[in-house]
């Protein structure tokens, strides 16, 4: 198949392309590395009047640390973030994560920004955003504002994206503590939706931890943030027990569905599984243990 | 853009996939069409040196940028190591999958020259051989990282 027809812009600077958008609205798609949206196109499930070509906009990709944040231009490749060695700690998900997007081909044209707009219930940079915390800035022609991540995903392919606005940068607190972070993914085989995967990152604080985050992917109508359980790692010594409750908490969060990547059940475990493993994993790596 | 080193044009509508551009309007017929759900990578090509699939790229998102395909690994009648590895190691059966391997073979010795066999299957793992042929694949790339350490002088020839 091929995709029906629609008028293409790529223009030079993003102040043209949010002139573009303002006007265009709804009429619009915004394609960065089209990973995501050309297969949509082709399939004839988007047909756009105008998809506004975004990938070679400068400076809108890279990462930089800078007023305690770390910066994730909206452009960065998967490959980039796959590559970012000196991703370690509290942000080891990072390259750990990008690592489990779909597959080499399409790690190396398709970015984070995109995929976060695209919303996939079963998109991995969700469910990692969901755990670090993150902040979006998105810019239209009349400005700047900042969406949480937890505000941001509301649904099945939706986000508090407006029509007229553009991603253009993530920013994710660095932890004042040792902190540390892992990503578990489930699926059947390279290139494959997750069946289940689980980010998550901890803070600790004299060996308590201060702040938990955690994200899930493909187990409901959008990426999950389980609130419950990163509320009962708040403020304790990480043993087994209060690890294993906040494991059981995160899979009840879980909605997952019956389908041929397994049944609810087996995935609501796969969470709790995974939810052990990751902590156990990214508090190793806090206390600097293992990379 | 620039294809296999050469500038080549056309005039095409914005919905033209990349595949079908250098198919169709460029007749490179070595760029294959599999799935056409970005799923199998017959369809690889490098764009400025790095693997991806040309079905899930607009030909205009391409503009003055550069493409390697399957036909541009020999130079003239020499055929570039991984082309040779692949001939030596039977690393092909149908064929139909090969010009992906093969041009993502070329990407990977190109940043990482000696690869194990974990590297080079994890690279491949987004090309999809239906003859279930990944043996003589792997070893065919373990050849040619091979011979371009004998002879470095071959990895200039292997692609851009």
């Amino acid at each position: 198949m091929f995709p029906a027809a629609f008028d293409y812009r790529a223009p030079a600077t993003l102040g043209d392309a949010l002139a573009i958008l303002d006007q265009q609205g709804d009429d619009a798609k915004v394609m960065a590395g089209g990973q995501s949206l050309i297969p949509l196109l082709r399939l004839r499930f988007a047909q756009p009047a105008l998809v506004l070509d975004i990938g070679r906009l400068p400076s809108m990709s890279g990462v930089s640390r800078h007023d305690g944040q770390l910066r994730i231009g909206a452009l960065t490749r998967h490959v980039d973030l796959e590559r970012s060695d000196d991703l370690t700690g509290g942000f080891a998900i990072l390259p750990e994560a990008a690592h489990w997007v779909a597959d080499p081909l399409v790690r190396n044209q398709g970015t984070a920004g995109g995929s976060i707009c695209h919303a996939d219930p079963a998109g991995d940079w969700g469910a990692v955003m969901l755990a670090l915390g993150a902040d979006f800035v998105v810019r239209s022609a009349s400005g700047e504002r900042v969406i949480h991540a937890a505000d941001f995903f509301q649904g099945p392919f939706t986000t508090a994206l407006k029509a007229n606005e553009i991603l253009t940068e993530i920013r994710i607190p660095i932890p004042s503590g040792p902190a540390g972070s892992a990503y578990n993914k489930l699926e059947r085989k390279v290139g494959d939706f997750a069946t289940v995967a689980v980010a998550v990152q901890v803070e600790l604080n004299g060996g308590k931890v201060s702040r938990a985050g955690i994200g899930l992917t493909s187990v409901g109508p959008s990426n999950v943030k389980a609130t419950a359980a990163e509320k009962a790692l708040a403020g304790l010594e990480p043993t087994d027990a209060v690890i294993a409750d906040a494991a059981r908490l995160a899979a009840a969060a879980a909605e997952p569905k019956d389908d041929v990547r397994g049944s609810a059940e087996f995935k609501k475990d796969i969470v709790r599984v995974f939810v052990q493993r990751g902590l156990k994993t990214a508090l190793a790596r806090a206390k600097g243990v293992g990379a | 853009m620039k294809v296999n080193g050469a500038e080549r044009s056309g005039d095409v509508e914005p919905r033209v996939l990349l595949v079908d551009f250098l198919r169709s309007n460029l007749r490179l017929t070595g760029t294959h069409i599999g799935c056409d759900t970005t799923s199998c990578g017959a369809c690889t090509v490098l764009l400025d040196g790095n693997p991806v699939k040309s079905c899930t790229m607009l030909a205009v998102q391409v503009d003055g940028r550069s493409i390697t395909t399957v036909e541009g690994l020999a130079q003239g009648a020499t055929l570039s190591p991984i082309q040779v590895g692949f001939h030596e190691e039977h690393g092909l059966q149908c064929g139909f999958c090969t010009p992906g391997m093969m041009l993502v073979g070329t990407a990977l010795l190109e940043r990482n020259p000696n690869p194990d066999e974990d590297d080079i299957r994890w690279a491949i793992s987004g090309n999809i051989c239906r003859c279930t042929g990944y043996m003589n694949i792997v070893k065919a790339i373990q050849h040619a990282a091979k011979a371009q350490a004998k002879s470095p002088a071959a990895v200039a020839a292997g692609g851009e």
